[in-house]
C-alpha cells in the first residue's frame, strides 16, 4: 500500500476502496482526524467509526425487533433526528473545544441564557430574526468570555466554563424571574422552524445538518481546523511554529459559544419557549458523544463524523427505552456502559495502531 | 576497599543509536566516583541503567559480589542504588517528611502515622547536618538547595549503598556548594559510595576520589586519580573520537563580511540566564553557540525568536525590531526555531509528516482560510525529496520516523521561501552518525542560499565543524568569540568547563 502511494507521485494517486482502507492494520494516513484519507465515505470507513456505524445499526435492529410497530415509523425517526439536532449542533461546537485541548462546561447555561435572552418581551418586540441574532449573539459573547478567561486570564479550561455555567444559569434565572417565556405568537416564525417540513423533515433538522457540515468543512478544510489540531495535540509546538495559541484558543470557545445560540434557536422552535432550565445537563450529554466518537480528552485527535455518530447511539438508546416503556434510570445505565465501553474499545485500537 | 559496583561491558542500542557501547565501571564504597564526558557520551544512559529506569542489552552489574539485575527503579532502591537527578522528582505539594517517605510511608494498617514519619525525617535530615528543616515544610517553599538535601534524605531512607548525583551543583549557589560537598563527606565517611556527574572539572577535584572518563559509549579510561591527573589528560580523553563527522565545506574565511546583518542582536539580558550578550549574524553565515547546559544557550535562542521576554535589550531582524512575546510575528518577519526538544517543542506526534512540514506555513497553501490540499500535498512532497526524509512518504505518522527523518522534517517546516534566519537548537540530538552528516549538510546548503543560521550544540566538534564563527558561553556571558577556524575542541572545552562556580 505504501509503494502504490509513493510511486502514485504528486497527482492524488486513487484512493483505496473503502473496505480495504477499513481493514489494513497500521496503514499510513489513518490516525486520528486525518483527512488525506478517501472523503466522507472513506473516514466513516474507518475502522473506528465502523465499530460506531456497527453499534448504530444494532440498535437499529434491537428497535425493529422489540418494538416493530413504532421503531421504524417516520414520526419516530423524525423525533429522534429532532431530539439530536439541539444537543447535536452543541456537540459540533464541543468537539472543536475538546481537539484543541479544551473542555466546555458551560453549553447547556449558555444556551438557557441566549434562549431566556432572546424570549424577553423587549427582543420578541423587535421580531424573529432579531431574536435568533440575538440568541447567536449572546451565545458567542458568553463563549468569547469563557476564551478570554482561558487564554489570557490563563485560568483552567474546567474552571472558568464551571464559573460561566453557575453564572450563565443565574443570570438566565434573574432575567427571566425563573418564569418560562412563551414564544408570542407574532414570532411564530421560529416555531414553524419546528413544524415546517421539507421532505418530510422539519427545517430544524436541516439547520443541525448545515451546522455539522460546516463544522466538518471548517475542521478539515481550512487553516483554523488544522491549527486546532496542532494546538491541542502540542501546544508548545505549535507555538514555536508561530501560531497564536492564544487567540486560537479563544476563537475555540466563541465556536462553541456560537453554537449554543444556534442550539438556542432550536430549542426555542422546539419548545416554544425560553427557560432558565432549558439544557440541563446538556453539557455531560455533549462530552459524551464526542468521546464516544473517539475524540481523545487530551486533544489533537479527533472526527466530528465519530461526535455525530456518538450522539446518535445515545438519542437512539434514549429512544429505544422509551419505546419500550423502560424505566429511565436503566437508561442512564446503559448510557454510562456504553461511555466506558467505547473507551475501553478505542484504547485497544489504538494501541495496536502504534 | 573492596569495588562495591562493578560493571562490565555494558552496551545499550536505542532505535537508530547505539548509546553504550561496552562500558566499564567499578565503584569502591566510601568513594567519590566521578563520571565525565561531552554530552552524548552516554553518561546519562548509564546512570539510568543504575537507576533500573533502562534495562542493558548485553554486560553484567555487579552489587557487593552479587550479580543483580534491575527490572524496574523500584528493584534498583531495594538493593541500595539511590539516584538523584538533575530535576529533583520532588512533590511540591507535600511536606518534607512526606517526600522523604514517598513509596514507602510508614503506616499502620494504611493510616500513615505522621508523628513516627517526621520523627525519622528529623533524624536523616540531621544525619544530613540540615537539623534546620523541619520535616512539616512543604517542600515547594524549600530553596533549591534545601531541595537536595531533601532528595538526599530520601535517598538515606533507603538502606543506601550507594548514591548518583547527576550534575547536584548545577543548581545551586556557592557557598550551597560547599556544603554539599560536607554532607557527601559525612556520607562516605559512614561507607556510602558516591557516583557524582559534573562538567566542572574544579569540583571534581575537590570532591572527587577517582575518575571514569566516557567517550561516545566507551569508557575512556576507568578510576584515575581526581586530584593527580592534569587537565589536558582528561580533556583529550574526552575529545578526539573514532567515528569522524564528515562537515560540508566551509567558505572562505571572511566571505561574508560586507554581506547585510540579518540578525543584530545588542545588550539583551534574561535575569537569571544570560546578560549583555551582543552579537550579529550575517547573510548566509552560520554562528555556533558553544557552552554547558545551563550557560543561558536556549535562553538567548528563545529570546531572539521572540518566545521568552528579555529583561533589557534589542533584537533586529532585516532593520525591524522584534516585538518581543510573539513567536507569530518573529516567524512572519522570517524566522524559523527547530527547538532543543524535538519531541515535545516541535511534532505533533499524532499528524503524518506532511502536515509536521506545512503546519508553520499554512497561510501559503490556503485561500481565505481555505487550505488548498493539493498544493499542501505538492510542497510537502517536494520537501521530503528535497531533504531526502524516509520513507519518502508525506503522509506517514510522523512517529514512526527515525529521530534523524523527523529532525529533517522540522528543517523542511522552514524550508519555505522567505527565511531569513534559521534557529537551530540542538539540531542533531538523538541522531546516528550517517543522518547527521545529511543534516550538516542541508545547514550548509540553507546557508548558501542567503539563510543566516544560529547553531547551538553541547557537541563541540559539531560547533567547530559547522560554523563559520564562535560565541563561547559560560554562565549566561559571551566569554569568547572567533573565527571557528581559530579554535579547537579543547581549547573550547577548558574554557567553557574550567574556573566555574568554585
Amino acid at each position: 500500500m505504501t509503494d502504490a502511494r509513493a510511486s502514485g507521485g504528486g497527482s492524488q494517486s486513487t484512493p483505496p476502496p473503502v473496505d480495504e482502507h477499513a481493514r489494513v492494520e497500521a496503514a499510513p494516513g489513518k490516525g486520528g482526524g486525518r483527512p488525506n484519507g478517501a472523503g466522507i465515505l472513506g473516514r466513516v470507513g474507518e475502522a473506528r467509526h465502523l465499530g460506531l456505524v456497527v453499534a448504530l445499526v444494532l440498535l437499529a435492529v434491537v428497535g425493529l425487533v422489540t418494538t416493530p410497530g413504532s421503531f421504524a415509523t417516520s414520526s419516530n425517526l423524525v423525533s429522534i433526528l429532532a431530539l439530536a439536532s439541539t444537543i447535536g449542533v452543541i456537540t459540533v461546537g464541543m468537539t472543536f473545544v475538546i481537539i484543541g485541548g479544551g473542555i466546555d462546561l458551560s453549553v447547556g447555561a449558555i444556551m438557557a441564557l441566549a434562549s431566556v435572552w432572546a424570549t424577553t418581551l423587549a427582543t420578541q418586540s423587535y421580531g424573529p430574526w432579531v431574536m435568533s441574532i440575538c440568541a447567536i449573539l449572546v451565545g458567542t459573547g458568553a463563549g468569547l468570555l469563557n476564551g478570554f478567561l482561558i487564554s489570557y486570564g490563563r485560568m483552567v479550561p474546567f474552571i472558568a466554563t464551571l464559573a460561566m455555567l453557575v453564572a450563565a444559569r443565574g443570570l438566565a434565572q434573574r432575567m427571566s424571574d425563573r418564569r418560562t417565556q412563551l414564544v408570542q405568537p407574532d414570532n411564530n416564525a421560529i416555531v414553524e422552524l419546528s413544524t415546517t417540513r421539507v421532505l418530510g423533515l422539519p427545517l430544524l433538522v436541516y439547520i443541525f445538518a448545515f451546522v455539522v457540515i460546516i463544522g466538518w468543512i471548517v475542521l478539515n478544510r481550512t487553516t483554523f481546523g488544522r491549527r486546532t489540531y496542532a494546538v491541542g495535540g502540542n501546544p508548545e509546538a505549535a507555538r514555536l511554529a508561530g501560531i497564536d495559541v492564544r487567540r486560537h484558543t479563544m476563537m475555540l470557545y466563541a465556536l462553541s459559544g456560537l453554537c449554543c445560540g444556534i442550539a438556542a434557536v432550536i430549542i426555542m422552535a422546539r419548545t416554544t419557549t425560553g427557560s432558565s432550565t432549558h439544557g440541563d445537563l446538556y453539557e455531560l450529554d455533549a462530552i459524551a458523544a464526542v468521546i464516544i466518537g473517539g475524540t481523545l480528552l487530551t486533544g489533537g485527535r479527533g472526527t466530528i463524523i465519530g461526535s455525530i455518530l456518538g450522539l446518535l447511539i445515545f438519542t437512539l438508546i434514549t429512544n429505544l427505552f422509551i419505546l419500550n416503556g423502560l424505566n429511565t434510570s436503566d437508561q442512564l445505565i446503559a448510557k454510562g456502559l456504553i461511555i466506558v465501553i467505547a473507551v475501553l474499545l478505542q484504547r485497544r485500537s489504538l494501541e495496536t495502531r502504534t | 576497599m573492596s569495588d562495591l559496583l562493578v560493571m562490565r561491558g555494558i552496551v545499550k542500542q536505542f532505535p537508530g543509536v547505539r548509546a553504550l557501547d561496552g562500558v566499564d565501571l567499578d565503584v569502591r564504597a566510601g568513594e567519590v566516583h566521578c563520571l565525565l564526558g561531552q554530552n552524548g557520551a552516554g553518561k546519562s544512559t548509564l546512570i539510568k541503567i543504575l537507576a533500573g529506569a533502562h534495562r542493558p542489552d548485553e554486560g553484567t552489574i555487579t552489587l557487593g559480589g552479587e550479580e543483580v539485575r534491575f527490572a524496574n527503579p523500584i528493584a534498583a532502591i531495594k538493593s541500595g542504588i539511590s539516584t538523584i537527578y538533575q530535576e529533583l522528582d520532588l512533590v511540591d505539594g507535600l511536606s518534607v517528611a512526606e517526600n522523604i517517605f514517598l513509596g514507602h510511608e510508614q503506616a499502620a494498617y494504611g493510616f500513615t502515622r505522621r508523628g513516627e514519619m517526621n520523627k525519622e525525617a528529623s533524624k536523616l535530615l540531621g544525619r544530613l547536618g540540615h537539623g534546620e528543616i523541619r520535616p512539616t515544610r512543604e517542600v515547594g517553599r524549600l530553596s533549591s538547595a534545601g531541595k537536595q538535601i531533601v532528595s538526599m534524605a530520601r535517598a538515606l531512607s533507603h538502606e543506601t549503598r550507594l548514591i548518583v548525583m547527576d550534575e547536584p551543583s548545577a543548581a545551586l549557589a556557592h557557598d550551597e556548594v560547599g556544603n554539599l560537598f560536607r554532607v557527601i563527606r559525612d556520607l562516605t565517611a559512614q561507607g556510602v559510595a558516591v557516583v557524582y556527574i559534573s562538567h566542572r572539572l574544579e569540583e571534581i577535584r575537590e570532591i572527587g576520589d577517582r575518575v571514569t572518563v566516557l567517550k561516545d559509549g566507551r569508557t575512556a579510561a576507568v578510576g584515575l586519580p581526581a586530584r593527580e591527573t592534569p587537565t589536558s589528560t582528561v580533556v583529550s580523553l574526552m575529545t578526539g573520537r573514532d567515528v569522524e563527522y564528515v562537515f560540508p565545506q566551509r567558505p572562505a574565511p571572511g566571505s561574508h563580511e560586507g554581506r547585510p546583518e540579518v540578525l543584530k542582536v545588542e545588550g539583551l539580558t534574561v535575569a537569571g540566564h544570560f546578560a549583555d550578550v551582543s552579537f550579529s549574524v550575517r547573510e548566509g553565515e552560520i554562528v555556533g553557540l558553544a557552552g554547558l547546559v545551563g550557560s543561558g544557550r536556549s535562553e538567548i535562542v528563545e529570546a531572539v525568536y521572540g518566545a521568552r521576554r528579555p529583561s533589557t535589550g534589542r533584537v533586529v531582524l532585516s532593520g525591524e525590531t522584534v516585538r518581543t512575546g510573539s513567536t507569530t510575528r518573529s516567524v512572519r518577519l522570517g524566522m524559523g526555531l527547530a527547538p532543543e526538544e524535538r519531541k515535545s517543542q516541535a511534532l505533533l506526534m499524532n499528524e503524518s509528516v506532511g502536515r509536521n512540514i506545512t503546519i508553520a506555513g499554512l497561510g501559503r497553501y490556503a485561500r481565505f482560510g481555505w487550505v488548498d490540499r493539493r498544493a499542501e500535498r505538492e510542497a510537502a512532497d517536494r520537501l521530503v525529496k528535497t531533504l531526502d526524509i524516509r520513507p519518502p512518504d508525506s503522509r506517514r505518522p510522523i512517529r514512526t520516523l527515525s529521530g534523524g527523518n523527523q529532525q529533517k522534517a522540522v528543517f523542511a517546516r522552514w524550508l519555505v521561501e522567505g527565511r531569513k534566519l534559521l534557529l537551530l537548537d540542538e539540531p542533531t540530538r538523538g541522531v546516528d552518525v550517517g543522518a547527521r552528516a545529511e543534516l550538516y549538510a542541508v545547514i550548509r546548503r540553507l546557508a548558501d542560499e542567503g539563510v543566516g543560521v544560529l547553531l547551538v550544540s553541547s557537541e563541540v566538534p559539531e560547533v567547530l565543524g559547522l560554523a563559520d564563527r564562535v560565541l563561547v558561553l559560560r554562565e549566561g556571558k559571551v566569554i569568547h568569540q572567533s573565527d571557528a577556524r581559530d579554535l579547537d575542541e579543547s581549547r573550547v572545552l577548558d574554557m567553557i568547563m574550567e574556573g566555574s562556580a568554585l
